[in-house]
């Protein structure tokens, strides 16, 4: 069999995958993505993140965002101390030409990098009139664009802000874990190119997953859990104040 | 039977209400797509178009297959898990075409791309390496940091900078 | 920059729902209230307000047909709006209210004007030559029978259906309201009062526009006002207007009192961006004033003329009321980000698909659709049909 080199590249990270389950002995497990063995989820270490916009752009590259637009985007939050609830937040074009330098040297700053919660509970599939949106088997929301009409009802009942109506498609738009990327044993754009490591795509169905150590050793939240959305973006050290 | 006598008009709109219920029956039938409630309410298919969008980011493991060298260079350096495409930008273009040589990347040109990480602010964590604009004196960093793939200092061009 | 002041998350800043999905509501309310001011007549037997009863009936159904084409015009892919009834998701609010809408206009709008009309259809399919014989021919729908017995019989189905149509007009316009009051991640629109006061604010307007409706037309073909009529509609007006009231105030005295998380940021907003639509035209222009106008004529015993005219002042008031309350409920709750730290500006275009003409349009159109249908089924009993609606009875 001749194979050309953009199929076996194309091949290959299922085979890094395979690979694996070879090395530990159980070949069987290998390749052929199946839906029913994956749980999708992110790992967002804030203490991480330097607001470099890198996951802004490389999301926007990836999945072809139209500009003011964002499945992704990194806010920068300023909390002093004598006013802990109200944060001083700026999210300048998405953080997609970074940030400017942070002057006033009181309170703490950090960066939140933001995506689509993937939430198991989600309140804009739960609206969609036509199942044009809906949560895949291996827990990704996901938009269908050929059935979405556009009614912008699941971008009003996302509590995070994660969703647009694309201005050319006319349908509803968010952050799908970069399906493409994954299901084919990469990981998301955003990750790929995260420089420090703060952003980390997880399996939550994948007992061999570093997720399931961290989770169990880390004060992990989710944003805005009182929505009670069954959000799967978990963030490590997040403060009070980010909303 | 005298009372069903003057109900015939009555019949005549229930039948317009199961004749137009019949057509809406017809039509769906028809219309909705085959793959609609294979895995819940929606078009099973939505989820196999989600997974035929072209890649942009070939991944690093792309990238190892042929630059293996650079690879090793890194992964000794401060810059061992910042992954290719970081810097080098989307490049399924070269690295998936039959022929990588017809899509050269073009080489980053650090006096831009190193200060997206590393530009002091007091926003990034404390123990991030960080420079100001005094730092390199207009110099572009790979004067001094001559490897940006395993950007330790080379003594040999040790001078304007700190 | 944007018309932003503090911090929206980025995808927030250009609002979704425009002038187009204020109309619905709006009009949706109007077909609610018309329908309850006609089950008066038919249900409560308030034959003082007879003389509206089918001007109602036609003023709902011009209105129904419109309701959905502000919610056409706004979509993205108006070709797949199908889908709905094709595959409506049933945890869907708006999935369901299609059902609704299909619902009320044919099962019970449509149906009770047949029955209604069903003898003058008759009368006029035999009569009339020419197209429109034809159209009354097809309204028939091949059935000559208008014995006393089948017209008695469509009496009390008539009666029946108006008896499913007022839940069903609650509804109708409380689905509307739920579409907004179940959205757990808008706090301004979050409550479960919303489809209560929905259907209240609905039926205020609904009647008033009924009332409207009738001085106008009645003042246009030249006869008298019957005062008995808008004298009965305006107490009705009031009392409805009462509870209306009231359940607002609630909802504002409860958010205002447990004041939670949002409250400081959509009291910010109430004050500065919502000032004018929602303090001034909502609650002193279109509820307090029009309240207190209805409460004099009610109080005090004033000249016909001066009650007349209050009443058109007063409805005229609360026509623009309840269209700022819808306004302030939609573009309200857009307003301001779900991270509370900031507020955007709403941008109303003068000539877009959603924008201001488009708007105009889409509200006067009932208006053009009732004017055919008063031309083609005549609410009001002249010459032979007065003995016809007489033997109707």
């Amino acid at each position: 069999m001749k194979m050309n080199r953009r199929q076996i590249l194309m091949l290959m990270p299922a085979a890094a995958i395979a690979w694996e389950s070879i090395l530990a002995g159980t070949p069987e497990e290998a390749p052929n993505y199946k839906m029913s063995e994956h749980w999708w989820s992110m790992l967002i270490d804030i203490s991480k993140c330097i607001g470099c916009g890198n996951c802004v752009r490389a999301c926007a590259a990836e999945n072809k965002v139209p500009a003011g637009h964002f499945r992704t985007w990194v806010e920068r939050y300023h909390v002093d101390d004598e006013n802990m609830t109200e944060p001083q937040v700026i999210s300048p074009n998405g953080g997609f030409d970074g940030f400017p330098a942070a002057t006033e040297d009181t309170g703490k700053y950090f960066y939140v990098p933001k995506l689509c919660n993937q939430c198991a509970d989600s309140p804009c599939t739960q609206v969609c009139p036509v199942g044009a949106t809906f949560i895949s088997p291996d827990g990704v929301v996901m938009v269908d664009r050929k059935y979405c009409l556009g009614c912008a009802y699941c971008v009003q009942a996302c509590p995070y802000g994660c969703r647009y109506i694309h201005p050319e498609l006319e349908v509803a738009d968010k952050c799908d874990l970069c399906y493409h990327r994954i299901t084919k044993g990469l990981t998301t754009a955003c990750c790929e190119n995260c420089p420090t490591g703060a952003r980390q795509l997880a399996d939550l169905k994948d007992p061999k997953d570093p997720i399931h150590e961290f989770l169990r050793t880390h004060n992990v939240q989710v944003l805005k859990p009182q929505m009670a959305t069954g959000a799967k973006v978990f963030y490590n050290d997040l403060d009070g104040s980010v909303r | 039977m005298s009372s069903f006598k003057n109900t015939g008009h009555l019949f005549r709109f229930a039948g317009l209400f199961v004749l137009a219920f019949l057509i809406f029956l017809g039509v769906r039938g028809f219309v909705v797509p085959k793959s609609f409630g294979q895995y819940g309410h929606y078009r099973g298919n939505a989820i196999v178009d989600d997974a035929a969008r072209p890649m942009f980011y070939a991944g690093h493991q792309a990238c190892e297959t042929c630059h293996a060298d650079i690879a090793a260079t890194k992964a000794s350096g401060a810059h061992a898990h910042v992954n290719c495409e970081a810097c080098h930008g989307p490049q399924a273009i070269h690295a998936l075409a039959d022929d990588p040589t017809a899509h050269i990347p073009v080489k980053p040109d650090s006096a831009t791309l190193c200060i997206r990480c590393h530009a002091k602010t007091l926003a990034k964590p404390k123990n991030f390496p960080q420079v100001d604009g005094d730092h390199s004196q207009g110099m572009a960093c790979i004067t001094c940091h001559t490897n940006p793939h395993s950007p330790a200092m080379d003594t040999a061009a040790k001078g304007g900078a700190k | 920059m944007n018309g932003v002041e503090g911090f929206m998350y980025p995808n927030e800043i250009a609002l979704q729902w425009s002038v187009l999905i204020v109309l619905y509501p709006y009009i949706t309310g109007l077909v609610a209230g018309a329908f309850i001011l006609a089950s008066l007549v038919r249900i409560f037997r308030v034959e003082a307000v007879r003389p509206t009863y089918r001007l109602a009936l036609l003023t709902a159904l011009s209105f129904l047909l419109v309701a959905p084409l502000p919610l056409q015009f706004h979509l993205g892919h108006p070709e797949r709006s199908f889908e709905m009834y094709f595959t409506p998701h049933s945890t869907s609010a708006m999935a369901m209210f299609g059902y609704v809408y299909l619902w009320y206009l044919m099962a019970v709008l449509v149906f009770e004007l047949w029955l209604d009309y069903r003898a003058e259809i008759v009368q006029r399919a035999q009569s009339t030559k020419g197209l429109l014989g034809l159209l009354y021919k097809a309204m028939t729908l091949g059935n000559y029978n208008i014995s006393h017995e089948a017209l008695e019989l469509d009496e009390k189905i008539g009666w029946i259906v108006t008896l499913i149509g007022i839940p069903s007009a609650f509804m109708l316009h409380g689905y509307v309201g739920f579409i907004f009051g179940s959205i757990k991640a808008n706090p301004w629109w979050s409550s479960p009062l919303m489809p209560i006061v929905f259907i209240f604010s609905a039926m205020v307007s609904g009647i008033a526009a009924v009332m409207l409706i009738y001085m106008a037309t009645t003042k246009m073909r030249g006869l008298k006002i019957d005062v008995a009529c808008v004298d009965a509609i305006a107490m009705y007006l009031f009392y409805t207007f009462i509870i209306d009231f009231a359940l607002e105030s609630l909802d504002l005295i409860h958010r205002i009192y447990e004041a939670d998380e949002s409250f400081r940021s959509l009291d910010f907003m109430v004050h500065t961006k919502l000032y004018i639509p929602h303090i001034v035209i909502q609650i002193l222009l279109g509820t307090l004033t029009p309240l207190v106008l209805l409460a004099i004529t009610q109080l005090v015993k004033l000249p016909e003329r001066l009650r007349k005219r209050l009443y058109v002042i007063a409805g005229s008031l609360i026509m623009i009321g309840v269209f700022a309350m819808r306004w302030n409920v939609v573009i309200g709750g857009q307003l301001f980000s779900k991270s509370f730290l900031g507020y955007t500006t709403y941008k109303m275009h003068l000539i877009s698909k959603e924008g201001l003409l488009v708007s105009a349009g889409l509200m006067l159109l009932p208006l053009a659709i009732l004017y055919v249908l008063v031309r083609i089924l005549p609410p009001w009993h002249e010459g032979e049909n007065q003995v016809l609606a007489e033997g109707a009875k």
